[in-house]
């Protein structure tokens, strides 16, 4: 319950921070990067629905992140599509080829699973690298065009654009906020925890799992949309599998199968890869350890830890609670005896 | 309520459970027993949708259900328990059973996006069903406890409370007082006959006999896959084929 009340005014205090970053920020880099952590952050947390709500390690999320980007890129620059109805077809093309990968691998249970999408996001890797007609191979696609205004907006400096990603992280978090806590994340989760259990309460397994699929990969398009706009440029290798090795790092730092886990862990790596820039490709080495420490004393992740010290010191306190009524009846009734 | 007609279920080379016909009356304590790898689960997953059977037919409440899927066959009123329930042990207990009576709610992703009544009214009844069935096993007072702080006699009558979330007609208990100690298991005992005095059909898995043998009214004996007996505990106790693969001859003189 504390946890509870405690949520809002925190929330709106992180809410008021975020917007106000672009103002004590010391230059446009810095609203750059954070910017870019932003986007980094919805494809996480797309991701987490899958793996943290879930329980399916889909490898193939960076891939659906490409095919987001991809169609952006090739529909504004090729086809001089506006950008805004480029961003919309990017999401339903990657949830249409997410539910078709979806219904294939999620056939498999467990670690094939893992390694059958692995190959569905090397596939997706290749066809965008050979496809040259369609994608430009592995030159990319470069001058793709910055968000168009809507109104009085305009999306062509740093400032706005970071407001833009702030606004669809905002719109991302509480839509995922709506299916985690309703009846639909609690049969992901029921998933998550036992699929022969979940199975027998009357969950249909491959639909349930589609569905958590299919929104991870639309999640997935979006922050594709968002990237092909903000960075205006992509290549093939946005697609391999080790930038969804990056969001599973962001989700087991954050906290997995937690709300906020997915951003937390996006925002604190993304700041700690660029104050270790200087390292170069040493930063590994300082890396490697603090994950592994973190996997030790916080296997939950940040949000986790926090999360279960939250809901013990909930129910400790619900008994208590219990504990000194049944003490005062007790008191009453020695009173009443003498 | 329930029939078994030829059921078969073979895994490669091995008879998993051979050609067994029975039938399950409603309203009654059934119980399966056997020695250790007599097929005994592999009866209550055939049954449960969780494998096809190889040969026979499975007749549920005059419904042909053989080969259903477990969700499927859930959402016709068959709800089984597991010999361990893989709870959320990061939530609370109440928590754990509110997904339990999700199967006999309609609303769908759209109602999750738009937030709509139908949604809130579903979600309104799972919570009151999920305090209901905690209620009826007896576990109000540990509904706000973390799973994971629950003991292993909560834990069996958790995993009762969420068959009983699904709405069943028939309960499938595998093992139910399955290390939990003999005072427990009398406690559990005195449930399962709480389920019946419900109206609910019970069918279950155990070793423990004197538990059996006080609760059945009717008791299948299976062994190496085929049914060797059937019958009241009178007649089990009594049943020279039972004894010689089972009991025990120190049971029977007893």
């Amino acid at each position: 319950m504390t946890s509870k009340t405690l949520q809002k005014p925190l929330l709106a205090v992180l809410l008021v921070l975020a917007i106000v970053f672009p103002m004590v920020a010391a230059n446009d880099y810095y609203i750059y990067v954070m910017s870019l952590a932003y986007i980094m952050a919805i494809a996480a947390v797309g991701l987490n629905l899958i793996l943290g709500y879930t329980g399916q390690l889909n490898l193939a999320h960076a891939g659906f992140m490409a095919i987001g980007a991809y169609t952006v890129g090739i529909l504004t620059v090729d086809y001089g599509v506006p950008y805004w109805i480029a961003f919309v077809v990017a999401g339903v093309i990657s949830a249409i080829v997410g539910f078709f990968a979806g219904l294939l691998s999620l056939r498999l249970k467990g670690h094939f699973f893992s390694i059958f999408t692995l190959c569905v996001g090397f596939m997706i890797y290749l066809v965008i690298e050979k496809w040259d007609a369609l994608t430009h191979g592995t030159v990319g696609i470069i001058d793709i065009p910055a968000p168009t205004g809507l109104g009085p907006i305009r999306f062509d400096n740093t400032w706005s654009q970071y407001y833009l990603v702030l606004f669809f992280l905002v719109v991302s978090l509480w839509l995922m906020s709506r299916i985690v806590h309703s009846l639909l994340g609690r049969a992901f989760i029921a998933i998550r925890n036992g699929e022969d259990l979940a199975e027998t309460l009357g969950i249909n397994l491959m639909r349930t799992k589609v569905l958590a699929f299919v929104l991870s990969t639309f999640y997935a398009g979006m922050a594709g949309a968002l990237y092909a706009g903000f960075v205006r440029f992509i290549g093939p290798a946005m697609a391999l599998e080790s930038h969804t090795f990056d969001m599973i790092a962001f989700i087991l730092v954050g906290g997995i199968g937690t709300l906020f886990g997915p951003l937390l862990g996006a925002i604190l790596l993304t700041w700690l890869t660029q104050s270790l820039q200087f390292l170069q490709d040493f930063r590994m080495i300082v890396f490697g350890p603090l994950l592994i420490l973190l996997v030790m004393f916080f296997p939950q992740g940040l949000i986790g830890y926090w999360r279960e010290r939250q809901a013990r010191r909930a129910a400790a306190s619900m008994q208590d609670r219990r504990l000194q009524r049944s003490v005062i009846g007790q008191q009453q009734e020695v009173g009443t005896n003498a | 309520m329930l029939e078994i007609q030829g059921l078969t279920k073979r895994f490669g080379g091995l008879t998993a459970v051979r050609d067994v016909t029975t039938t399950f009356e409603k309203n009654r304590i059934n119980a399966i027993i056997g020695p250790n790898g007599a097929g005994k689960t592999t009866f209550f997953n055939l049954v449960s949708g969780y494998h096809k059977p190889t040969s026979g037919r499975i007749i549920f409440g005059g419904q042909d259900v053989t080969g259903l899927r477990p969700d499927q066959v859930a959402k016709l009123g068959v709800a089984r328990t597991f010999q361990s329930t893989t709870l959320f042990d990061k939530a609370t207990v109440l928590d754990n059973l509110i997904v339990g009576h999700r199967l006999r709610t309609t609303s769908t992703f759209w109602d999750v996006v738009f937030n709509t009544s139908r949604l809130k009214e579903d979600e309104h009844r799972c919570r009151a069903k999920a305090e209901e069935v905690l209620d009826f096993v007896g576990l109000s007072s540990v509904a706000h406890h973390l799973a994971a702080d629950i003991s292993q006699e909560e834990r069996k009558r958790v995993a009762f409370a969420l068959a009983l979330a699904t709405d069943p007609k028939i309960v499938l208990l595998d093992e139910p007082a399955g290390g939990v100690n003999p005072e427990e298991t009398l406690g559990l005992a005195e449930l399962i006959r709480k389920m019946i005095r419900k109206g609910l059909t019970v069918c279950l898995i155990e070793h423990k006999m004197d538990m059996i043998m006080s609760l059945a009214d009717k008791i299948v004996v299976l062994d190496h896959g085929e049914m060797i007996a059937e019958g009241t505990p009178a007649q089990i106790r009594s049943d020279q084929r039972v004894i010689e693969a089972y009991l025990g001859a120190d049971y029977a003189a007893a």
